[in-house]
């Protein structure tokens, strides 16, 4: 399937690229000196110049923010000068649904991220099969910094999707095979959080038609038009490398036949240093179509610049 | 009932002496005063000097003078009893082609001072939440970056360089 190279190299390239960068940290040996003023100017664009966790980690559909939730804030550590980027990979083993993501982002100057990632979903329970789709993600900063600005920085992003194994959604009342999202997100950190802890704060609103994501397909029978849905996140830094946090994820209810339930996580991230990070946490997914009560735990893992 | 009512008592009035964190001393107080502040601006220059990033800014400061006004102007930051006397921030670092990566290094090399000089996590933060809003008066962008293309660019570029060359800051 074409889509699925596609989110393949993707991830591909996001390594190699983080690979570079990694090795970027060491000029290499008995370079001429014309070369070494383009490495350093090379290392400069790539110099991971923010604060450790300001790009935060990356979400389920490929963009950055937390765990479920798209942030305000662009992937790895590019300032506004700079470049910067990661890949990542997911695994929610819930007891009938194993969920895949993966996938890369690279962010240029502080105004633009765009990613590519692939999720995929292995169906227990009454029917093995698998569902994977494509999302493709563009994202805005329109203003305000995460960290400086006494007011949040915002972002405008799209995650057009396109869902690769579209019978089961289809037998299940899904009206559309690909469709975009689109979302205003806010967040803000606060050096002085609580009691002298940092807290980051994030709210996102989403126009969506997807069903769980679009892994069950766009719009259905119950609903077929575009809905506002909240999603928030919280939270709050032990020490410059270590965040405990929450996540709220409001979902529509399209389909007529299969209930769909919002999710919410509770996660301790690891920012290891700028170039990679870990996540463990507990998702509560409810009820997934015939699946029910699919809360679990869940692992994420990043690499980045 | 009245024991654990005792202990219940007693470990309050404990908790309540250990200064919760809501009641906290002046910034000053917790950074450990005048001496304090001396010795986290020393570390912090130590930082500096070794940051490849944050050391060119430097190579042409009077680092006496330099580190005489940052003690007043952490000390006025922290509301300790003092008047910082140098210039504005805004002042002071016209023209340094200071980008956000030099103060993301310069905000690191703080930390990481801090760190050395064991400031509590918590009181460390409570500084840089007061020196957060100065990033605006401080980054003007590097006019040197591959991506600053005007003219306009260029030209303060070609002054920053020239500047640095003759090492007249």
């Amino acid at each position: 399937m074409c889509a699925r190279r596609v989110a393949r190299a993707a991830l591909a390239a996001a390594l190699l690229a983080v690979t570079t960068v990694a090795r970027a940290d060491t000029p290499p040996a008995g370079a001429a000196s014309a070369d070494q003023e383009g490495w350093e100017r090379w290392k400069e664009v790539v110099g991971s110049g923010r604060l450790l966790a300001t790009g935060g980690v990356t979400q389920v559909e490929g963009s950055a923010g937390g765990g479920l939730v798209p942030w305000a804030v662009l992937s790895g550590y590019g300032s506004d000068d700079q470049v910067g980027g990661a890949a990542f990979y997911t695994r929610v083993p819930a007891e009938d649904l194993m969920i895949q993501a993966y996938g890369g982002s690279l962010s240029f100057l502080q105004r633009v991220e765009i990613s590519a990632a692939g999720q995929r979903v292995d169906l227990g329970g009454p029917i093995h099969e698998d569902i994977s789709q494509l999302i493709l993600g563009a994202k805005v900063r329109l203003f305000g910094d995460l960290v400086y600005t006494p007011w949040p920085t915002v972002a405008f992003g799209v995650q057009y999707k396109r869902n690769l194994d579209y019978s089961i959604p289809e037998s299940l009342g899904s009206r559309h095979r690909e469709d975009a999202d689109f979302y205003l997100a806010a967040s803000k950190l606060f050096l002085n959080g609580l009691f002298g802890f940092p807290v980051l704060l994030n709210t996102t609103v989403r126009a969506t038609r997807a069903n769980e994501l679009g892994l069950l397909g766009f719009g259905g029978p119950h609903q077929n038009e575009y809905e506002a849905m909240f999603e928030g996140s919280a939270l709050l830094f032990f020490t410059r490398h270590l965040a405990v946090g929450a996540e709220f994820r409001q979902k529509p209810q399209n389909l007529r036949t299969v209930d769909e339930d919002s999710w919410a996580d509770a996660f301790l991230a690891v920012f290891i240093n700028k170039h990679l990070s870990l996540v463990g946490g507990y998702v509560r997914m409810g009820d997934v179509a015939v699946w029910q009560n699919q809360d679990s735990y869940y692992l994420n893992v990043q690499a980045g610049f | 009932m009245r024991k654990r009512s005792a202990i219940a008592c007693v470990a309050f009035v404990a908790l309540a002496c250990a200064r919760p964190p809501w009641n906290h001393a002046t910034l000053y107080d917790d950074l450990g005063g005048e001496k304090g502040i001396a010795r986290l601006v020393s570390a912090f220059l130590v930082r500096l000097a070794r940051d490849p990033i944050s050391s060119p800014f430097f190579a042409h400061t009077n680092m006496e003078r330099f580190e005489r006004l940052l003690n007043e102007h952490l000390c006025q930051v922290a509301n300790g009893p003092c008047q910082y006397t140098g210039d504005s921030m805004r002042d002071a670092h016209r023209g340094l082609g200071i980008d956000d990566a030099a103060f993301t290094a310069l905000v690191q090399d703080l930390e990481m001072a801090m760190d050395d000089v064991r400031v509590p996590f918590q009181v460390q933060n409570r500084l840089l939440a007061r020196l957060a809003p100065m990033h605006d008066e401080i980054v003007e962008g590097d006019p040197c970056s591959p991506f600053a293309l005007s003219s306009e660019q260029r030209e303060r570029c070609a002054k920053l360089e020239a500047m640095r060359a003759s090492g007249a800051h």
